[in-house]
C-alpha cells in the first residue's frame, strides 16, 4: 500500500505549551489508523493539524511537515479550504446543522459552497446515505429535521455529509464516544467498510475499539508519540514499557 | 478512487477578500468615534482661542453682543444631575434588591421587566408627560408647599413657576432610575449564592443578609451604574429642556428655572447668530462629550471589573 | 442573645424589606401614570384623520402627523441601511477575527459611542452634511441617526454570534466550505433570530430620538418632496407640539405620543416574539 500521509517532524505549539514534538508518521493509503493515548496526550491536536483545523485558533503553531501524496498541506502557496476538501472531519459529538433537514444535511457541502447542480441532490442523497447504512432508516423522512434523529444515527449523518463531498481522507475524532454501545458498534462497522474507499484516522480513547477497528495504532503520551505499528502488534506485544502500561490500564 | 469534483477545484481568495471587508466595517467603529471628537475640537477653536478660560468661568451669554460664557449651563448641568443621581440611587438600589432579594421569582421577573419599560420610553415622550402634567401640578401643589413649609432655606425661595430646577431634577430621576436599577440587578445577580448562605446559615436575617453578604460584593459594580446613570443624566436633552424654563442663571433655589449644556446647544443651535455662537455652543458640545467620555470610562471600568464575565453589554 | 435584641433585629428587618418594597412601588408610579395620560387623551385624540393630515395651521382644529411618521419611516429606513450592515459585518469581523489589541479597541469604542449623548451626534452631523450641502436635509437626519444604530446593532449581533456552537462553524469549515461562506451561512444564519431582535430593538431605540434630528432634519410642516430638504419626523413633532401654547397641539402630541409608544412598544413585542420562536424550533 502507498503511503497516503505522512507526517514530518510535526510541532505544534499553543502559546507557549508545547502540545505535539517533533512527530512523524507514515499513513497509508485505504487504511485505518488508530491514534490513542490518556486524555491530554496530544491526539486530537495532531488529528486536527490534518485539516488545518487549528487555523481558527490564533494562538496555535504549526512546524514541520504534513504531506498529503504530493501536497505540504501547510505550505503557504495551499489554501485551507482546498485541504478540507480533500480530508473530511467527523466530530466527537454529532454536529448536524440543527436548521437544515436530513436531507440538507447531506448536501451541506454543496450546498453551503453554491455549488449543487439541480438534479445531482437526490442521487448524492441517497448514495451517501446508503453507504452510512442509514438509507433505509430516514429514507421516509428526509425532510424531517435532523436533530430528530438519534444520537447514532446523528452521527452516521455527519459521516454521510463527509462522504458527500468525496473526500480522499476521513480524520474521526472520538466519533463513538458519545454513543450507546449498540450505535458504537454500527460506527464501528461502518469504519471497517469505509476503508476501501477512505484513509482514515481514528482517534479513540476506548482501546478495545481501536483493537477492533484499526490495522495500525500510534500511542501518544504527553505529546510525544511512543510507539507506532501494526494494531496486533501494539496490542499483544508492544516494544515500549509505557505503551504497555497503557495497554494493560497501569496509567491512562 | 471516485472523481474529484471540478467545481470544486476553483481556488479563491474570498477569505481574504471578507477578512478585509469585515475589518473595514469595524474598523468604522474607530473612524466614526475619531471623527466625532476630531470635528468637534475643531469647530469648537474659534470659541476656544477667543474665550480660553472664560469660557467656563464667565456668565454673560450674549449673542449679540459676542460673548459667550457658559458657567451658567454649567451649573445647571451638574445640579440637576447630580441631585437627580442622590434621590434615584436609593430607589434604584432598593428596586434591585426587591427584584433579586425580595420578590417571589415571577414578581422579580414582571417588575424587572416594568423597569425595562421605564427605560424605554424615549425621552421626548417623558419631556410631554413633565410639561403638561408635573410642571403644573408641582406648580400648583409641591411648589407652593415647599415654599410655605421650608422657604426659610435658600432652596426653596421665590415664586412657583412650575417649569424649574425642581422638574428637571425630578424627570431627570425618573428616566435614570431604570438604567441604574437594571445594572444593579445585573450586579446583585452576580453575587455567589454561598456568600448569601454563609450569612443566612450564621442566623442572620434577610435584611442582615443583605447588608452583611450582598452590598459589601455589588458595591463598586453599583458605583459603576450610578456613574453611568450620571452620565446619562448629564447628555439627557429634550425631556430636561422641555421642563427646565431654560433661563441662564446660577440660583441656588431649586424653584428658580435654569438651563443645561444640552438645553442650550439643543434650542439655539439650529438657529446661530453667526460663526461666534455655533462655535460656542460647539464647546459646550465639546465640554459634554468630554465629560460624558470619562465618566463611560470610569463606569465601564468599574463595572468590567465586577462581573468580567458580563462584557460590558451595557446602556 | 437576648429577646429584646432579637425583636428588635427582626424589626429592622420588616422596616427595610418595607422600604424596599416601597421604593419599587415609587418606581414603578410614573410608568403608570404616563401611560395613563398617554392612553387617556392619546386615545380620546387619535382618528383616521391623524394619520392621513399634516398639521393645521395655528387656530384650526383638527390635523394629524401623517408626514412626521412618514418622515420617521423613511429616515429609520435610510439609517438602517447604512447601521444594520456596518453592524453586522463589525460584529462578524469581531467574532471571526476578535482576538488582540485592535478588536479590544473596537469593542471598547463601540461601548464609548454608544454612552455619548444623542445631540452631539447630532452636532456632528450637522458639521458633516448639513453644513457642506447648505441645508437641513432628510439625509443629514439619517446620518445621525445612523451613528446611534451602529454600535447598538454591533455589540448585540457580536453576543449573538458568540453564542453559536463552535461545533457547527467546525462541521462546515470541515466540509472545505471557506470561512466567509461558514461565517455568513452558518455562524449568521444559526444566530438570524437574535441578530433579527437585535435590530429591531436598535431600530425602537432611534425612532424615539429627537435630539440629533433637531439640527439635521429640522422637521417640515409640509410634505418634503426630496431627502435634501427638512424633512418631519414624529418626536420632533411631539416635541414642537408640546412646547407650544396651543391645546389642540398638546392634544395631537398626546396622540403621537401613542402612536410612537404602539410603535416601540410593538417592535419590542415583535422583538421578543422573533427571539423566543428560535427555542420553539
Amino acid at each position: 500500500m502507498s503511503t497516503k500521509l505522512k507526517l514530518d517532524h510535526l510541532n505544534i505549539h499553543f502559546g507557549a505549551n508545547h502540545a505535539v514534538k517533533d512527530t512523524s508518521m507514515d499513513i497509508a493509503e485505504n487504511s485505518v489508523t488508530a491514534i490513542i493515548g490518556p486524555s491530554g496526550c496530544g491526539k486530537s491536536t495532531v488529528l486536527r493539524s490534518i485539516n488545518r483545523m487549528h487555523d481558527m485558533t490564533p494562538a496555535a503553531r504549526v512546524t514541520g511537515r504534513i504531506m498529503l501524496d504530493d501536497t505540504d498541506i501547510y505550505d503557504r502557496s495551499v489554501d485551507p479550504v482546498a485541504i478540507r476538501r480533500r480530508v473530511g472531519m467527523v466530530f466527537q459529538k454529532p454536529n448536524p446543522f440543527p436548521a437544515m433537514s436530513i436531507y440538507d444535511n447531506v448536501i451541506a457541502g454543496y450546498k453551503l459552497n453554491g455549488v449543487l447542480k439541480r438534479g445531482d441532490a437526490d442521487e448524492i442523497v441517497e448514495s451517501s446515505l446508503k453507504r452510512v447504512a442509514l438509507w433505509d432508516e430516514v429514507k421516509d423522512r428526509l425532510r424531517q429535521s435532523a436533530v430528530e434523529l438519534s444520537g447514532g444515527q446523528q452521527q452516521r449523518l455527519c459521516i454521510a455529509r463527509t462522504v458527500a463531498v468525496k473526500p480522499e481522507v476521513i480524520l474521526m475524532d472520538e466519533p463513538a464516544s458519545a454513543l450507546d454501545p449498540i450505535s458504537t458498534l454500527k460506527i464501528e462497522e461502518l469504519i471497517e467498510e469505509l476503508k476501501e474507499r477512505y484513509t482514515i484516522v481514528i482517534v479513540t480513547h476506548n482501546m478495545q475499539q481501536a483493537a477492533r477497528v484499526s490495522d495500525v495504532t500510534a500511542f501518544f503520551y504527553i505529546g510525544e508519540l511512543i510507539e507506532m505499528g501494526e494494531t496486533r502488534k501494539i496490542f499483544t506485544n508492544p516494544e515500549k514499557k509505557q505503551t504497555e502500561d497503557y495497554i494493560t490500564g497501569r496509567f491512562g | 478512487m471516485e472523481e474529484r469534483l471540478d467545481t470544486y477545484a476553483k481556488k479563491g481568495n474570498g477569505d481574504a477578500i471578507f477578512r478585509v471587508i469585515t475589518l473595514l466595517f469595524a474598523f468604522s467603529i474607530i473612524v466614526i468615534l475619531l471623527i466625532m471628537t476630531g470635528e468637534m475640537v475643531i469647530e469648537s477653536l474659534p470659541a476656544l482661542r477667543k474665550f480660553g478660560w472664560g469660557f467656563i468661568t464667565g456668565s454673560d451669554w450674549d449673542a449679540v453682543q459676542g460673548n459667550f460664557a457658559a458657567l451658567p449651563y454649567l451649573y445647571g448641568s451638574v445640579v440637576s444631575s447630580i441631585l437627580a443621581i442622590l434621590l434615584a440611587t436609593p430607589l434604584s438600589v432598593g428596586t434591585a434588591l426587591f427584584i433579586t432579594e425580595l420578590a417571589p421569582h415571577k414578581v422579580g421577573t414582571v417588575t424587572a421587566s416594568l423597569v425595562e419599560l421605564l427605560a424605554a420610553i424615549p425621552s421626548v415622550i417623558y419631556g410631554l408627560w413633565g410639561i403638561l402634567v408635573m410642571t403644573p401640578w408641582l406648580q400648583s401643589t409641591v411648589e407652593p408647599f415647599l415654599i410655605k413649609r421650608f422657604g426659610f432655606l435658600p432652596f426653596f425661595r421665590g415664586a412657583p413657576y412650575g417649569v424649574s430646577m425642581l422638574a428637571a431634577v425630578f424627570i431627570l430621576m425618573i428616566m435614570i432610575i431604570p438604567i441604574i436599577t437594571s445594572i444593579a440587578k445585573e450586579v446583585l445577580l452576580a453575587v455567589p449564592q454561598s456568600q448569601k448562605e454563609a450569612a443566612v446559615a450564621l442566623g442572620a436575617t434577610r435584611w442582615e443578609m443583605i447588608r452583611i453578604a450582598v452590598l459589601p460584593y455589588g458595591r463598586s459594580g453599583i458605583l459603576g451604574a450610578v456613574i453611568l446613570g450620571l452620565g446619562r443624566a448629564i447628555g439627557e436633552t429634550m425631556a430636561v429642556t422641555m421642563v427646565i424654563g431654560n433661563t441662564p442663571q446660577i440660583s441656588l433655589s431649586l424653584l428658580s428655572p435654569a438651563y443645561t449644556m444640552p438645553s442650550v446647544i439643543a434650542n439655539e443651535f439650529a438657529e446661530t447668530a453667526g460663526k461666534l455662537h455655533a462655535s460656542a455652543l460647539m464647546e459646550i458640545g465639546l465640554i459634554l462629550l468630554f465629560v460624558t467620555l470619562v465618566i463611560n470610562f470610569l463606569a465601564r471600568l468599574l463595572l468590567w471589573s465586577v462581573t468580567r464575565r458580563w462584557k460590558g453589554g451595557v446602556a | 442573645m437576648n429577646l429584646k435584641s432579637l425583636i428588635a433585629r427582626h424589626t429592622v428587618n420588616i422596616v427595610a424589606t418595607l422600604l424596599m418594597g416601597a421604593a419599587t412601588l415609587l418606581v414603578l408610579f410614573p410608568l403608570g401614570i404616563i401611560f395613563y395620560h398617554i392612553i387617556k387623551t392619546g386615545f380620546s385624540t387619535i382618528n383616521p384623520e391623524f394619520f392621513i393630515h399634516i398639521p393645521k395651521p395655528t387656530g384650526e382644529t383638527g390635523g394629524g402627523m401623517a408626514n412626521g411618521m412618514a418622515g420617521s419611516a423613511i429616515m429609520i429606513g435610510m439609517a438602517s441601511l447604512v447601521g444594520v450592515p456596518v453592524g453586522i459585518f463589525g460584529a462578524i469581523y469581531l467574532t471571526e477575527y476578535g482576538i488582540g489589541r485592535l478588536a479590544t479597541t473596537i469593542r471598547f469604542c463601540a461601548d464609548v459611542l454608544s454612552g455619548i449623548p444623542s445631540i452631539i451626534t447630532g452636532m456632528v452631523a450637522y458639521a458633516l452634511i448639513v453644513v457642506p450641502l447648505r441645508g437641513f436635509s432628510a439625509l443629514a437626519g439619517s446620518f445621525a441617526l445612523a451613528l446611534i444604530m451602529i454600535p447598538i446593532v454591533l455589540r448585540t449581533t457580536e453576543e449573538q454570534l458568540k453564542m453559536v456552537p463552535v461545533s457547527l462553524r467546525e462541521a462546515s469549515l470541515a466540509l472545505g466550505v471557506p470561512l466567509w461562506r461558514t461565517s455568513l451561512k452558518v455562524t449568521l444564519r444559526s444566530a438570524l433570530t437574535g441578530v433579527i431582535t437585535g435590530i429591531l430593538l436598535a431600530v425602537a431605540r432611534v425612532s424615539g430620538e429627537t435630539a440629533p434630528l433637531l439640527f439635521t432634519a429640522l422637521g417640515n410642516q409640509f410634505w418634503s418632496r426630496k431627502l435634501t430638504e427638512p424633512m418631519a419626523a414624529l418626536p420632533l413633532q411631539i416635541f414642537n407640539f408640546a412646547i407650544s401654547p396651543y391645546e389642540d397641539w398638546h392634544r395631537l402630541a398626546w396622540a403621537g405620543a401613542l402612536v410612537l409608544g404602539v410603535l416601540m412598544f410593538g417592535l419590542s413585542l415583535a422583538a421578543r416574539w422573533v427571539g423566543r420562536s428560535k427555542h420553539a424550533g
